[in-house]
């Protein structure tokens, strides 16, 4: 009994070695499954404890566990937190157009026009972005302030007298210092898509008689549209739910989603409000996003 | 039509250089403004002064601060790297099953916002019991920067000559002396900026530390920490200034050293 257990296990582990050996993909589950299973861990243990604390209630210093629907109708009825989530798409939506639109121009460049100096152009655009965000966002701060920088230079050359006050602390302050600070996140998709097009399909429009803008919007433009989709993503899902930039430029009237989250769990101390609050601000992006990237692939295809 | 085709040519390139300066002018006043012999920062400028550095070094909590950056930038970097190695491996040497998908699930991180990567790791520390202290953090930037990692190292990966690993093998070495002798210092350069990268990203970062620290700051947590006090912000500039110089040098290495040998054959960098 016992040899023939070890023979048929001897055989197995014998196949399974041969398997490993002939079998490429195999191989690489094996390599990647420990750093796959930590991600995963790392990721969906958090993910799921955020979910369950949505369903509880704060009572006084504990939470109690019974399942309820309570944070969720809090979050969507309130009409501050409505209004909140409303402001940050609303936001994030105008910074991701502004900062797609900036960047195609420069991406064409870089993938066009640059030749020789292109990995110097990409160095250039992406040191800005590695510098810390921190900084970055604080320096507007210091640009737009009521005796900051613009103010106080545009005093001392005369052309105004009292500080502008419209510049800081304002929805429109958030959108310019995001739309700085993400720029990098636009660039890099946009150029990838665009250095991809086979050129030749540009020398066979102008063959045909093409001048150069037929070519752009009926060749170059559809064909960078994948670039352009995941830019928006890219700069779309995390802006909405930036903290820093609201809280150092945004005033009263730029509070976003992520300032009630954080108060949720530092101040009030109501963690399953705040679970709630986070998980509808991630469907709310979620389902904007869905619908965005379904509309653009819609609209490029019907473009072609 | 040449005509045309070269003046379009100067109007982007005129455009590519107001981006750039967009991208740059906000953050040089930084630097300006930190050698400014006044505690205002505004205009005009009213001398040259080196004092807020002579300040920022006086300052002990911002080096100790500085201190515990390092230290978590340092372990983050070197597990994050580690864990990236044989995934970005396997991602580009074998064809695995499901790769888009594996990739994707690793990469997922960089899709969910800070603020919530944060806030749920601080639940699941709770849920634990763990306490906060810098470990905490590492393991949470570890999470940010494994993304980082493999795409770093796939680009490397990607771009070096496969039959070099075969020629070894059939010469009769095994896997992993194959590895030491062949893929390691071929993928070296690739690995080296992997860590220099995903140390500036731990470096960096204020979200994930803003909710996963304990009494220990990381040099942004002290930084938002001193934006409040108006008479404590030009030594923030001179920090500032000495940070967007440092991690400047090191992306350049990080870059070029990614890129090098690569640069015919790829023409991209694709952070």
């Amino acid at each position: 009994m016992t040899t023939a257990d070890s023979t048929t296990g001897g055989g197995l582990t014998a196949r399974l070695a041969h398997f490993y050996r002939r079998s490429e993909g195999a191989r690489g589950l094996v390599l990647l499954s420990p750093t796959m299973l930590i991600m995963l861990a790392a990721l969906a243990a958090p993910m799921a404890l955020l979910a369950l604390y949505s369903f509880w209630t704060q009572d006084g210093y504990v939470v109690d566990k019974t399942p309820t629907l309570a944070q969720y109708a809090t979050s969507f009825g309130r009409a501050t937190y409505r209004e909140l989530f409303y402001r940050s798409v609303e936001i994030s939506s105008l910074v991701t157009l502004i900062t797609v639109l900036l960047a195609y121009p420069m991406a064409y460049f870089v993938a066009f026009r640059a030749e020789k100096s292109k990995f110097l152009w990409l160095i250039l655009l992406t040191i800005p972005f590695w510098t810390s965000y921190l900084l970055r966002v604080f320096s507007w701060k210091l640009i737009l302030g009521y005796n900051g920088v613009i103010n106080s230079g545009l005093m001392s050359l005369g052309i105004i007298h009292q500080p502008l006050e419209f510049l800081l602390y304002n929805p429109a302050a958030v959108v310019v210092t995001l739309a700085h600070a993400w720029a990098a996140f636009a660039i890099l998709p946009i150029y990838v898509s665009l250095e991809k097009i086979d050129r030749s399909l540009l020398d066979a429009a102008a063959d045909l008689g093409d001048g150069p803008i037929r070519r752009f919007f009926r060749i170059t433009l559809p064909l960078s549209m994948p670039g352009v989709i995941g830019a928006a993503v890219l700069i779309f899902v995390p802006t909405t739910g930036d903290y820093v930039t609201p809280s150092l430029v945004g005033g009263s009237g730029g509070v976003m989603i992520a300032n009630v989250i954080e108060v949720q769990f530092d101040k009030v101390g109501n963690w399953p409000l705040g679970a709630a609050l986070a998980m509808a601000s991630m469907a709310a992006v979620g389902i904007v996003t869905l619908l965005f990237v379904s509309a653009m692939r819609a609209a490029s295809a019907r473009i072609r | 039509m040449r005509n045309n085709a070269g003046r379009g040519g100067i109007g982007l390139f005129a455009y590519a250089i107001f981006y750039l300066a967009f991208l740059y002018v906000p953050v040089l006043f930084l630097p300006l403004f930190s050698f400014n012999d006044s505690v205002f920062i505004s205009f005009p400028l009213t001398g040259f002064t080196t004092q807020w550095y002579g300040q920022m070094l006086a300052d002990g909590a911002m080096l100790h601060a500085l201190g515990n950056s390092l230290q978590v930038g340092a372990i983050a970097s070197l597990v994050s790297t580690m864990l990236a190695i044989p995934t970005a491996k396997a991602l580009t040497r074998y064809r695995v099953p499901g790769g888009a998908t594996i990739l994707g699930i690793v990469n997922l991180s960089l899709f969910i916002p800070e603020i919530v990567l944060g806030i749920s790791l601080l639940i699941l520390l709770n849920t634990a019991g763990v306490p906060r202290s810098l470990a905490t953090i590492m393991l949470g930037h570890i999470v940010v920067c494994v993304p980082f990692a493999i795409t770093v190292l796939m680009s490397r990966f990607d771009g070096f000559d496969k039959n070099l690993e075969e020629a070894s093998l059939d010469l009769g070495e095994n896997g992993w002396m194959t590895f030491w002798r062949v893929t390691f210092p071929l993928v070296l350069p690739g690995i080296i900026s992997s860590l220099l990268l995903s140390f500036m990203v731990s470096f960096d970062d204020f979200m994930i530390a803003f909710f996963l620290s304990g009494d220990e700051a990381t040099l942004p947590i002290y930084i938002w920490g001193q934006m409040r006090f108006p008479y404590k912000l030009p030594a923030v500039l001179a920090l500032g200034a000495l940070i967007l110089i440092v991690s400047t040098v090191l992306v350049v290495f990080a870059e070029s050293l990614r890129s090098r040998g690569l640069k015919d054959r790829h023409k991209m960098v694709g952070a």
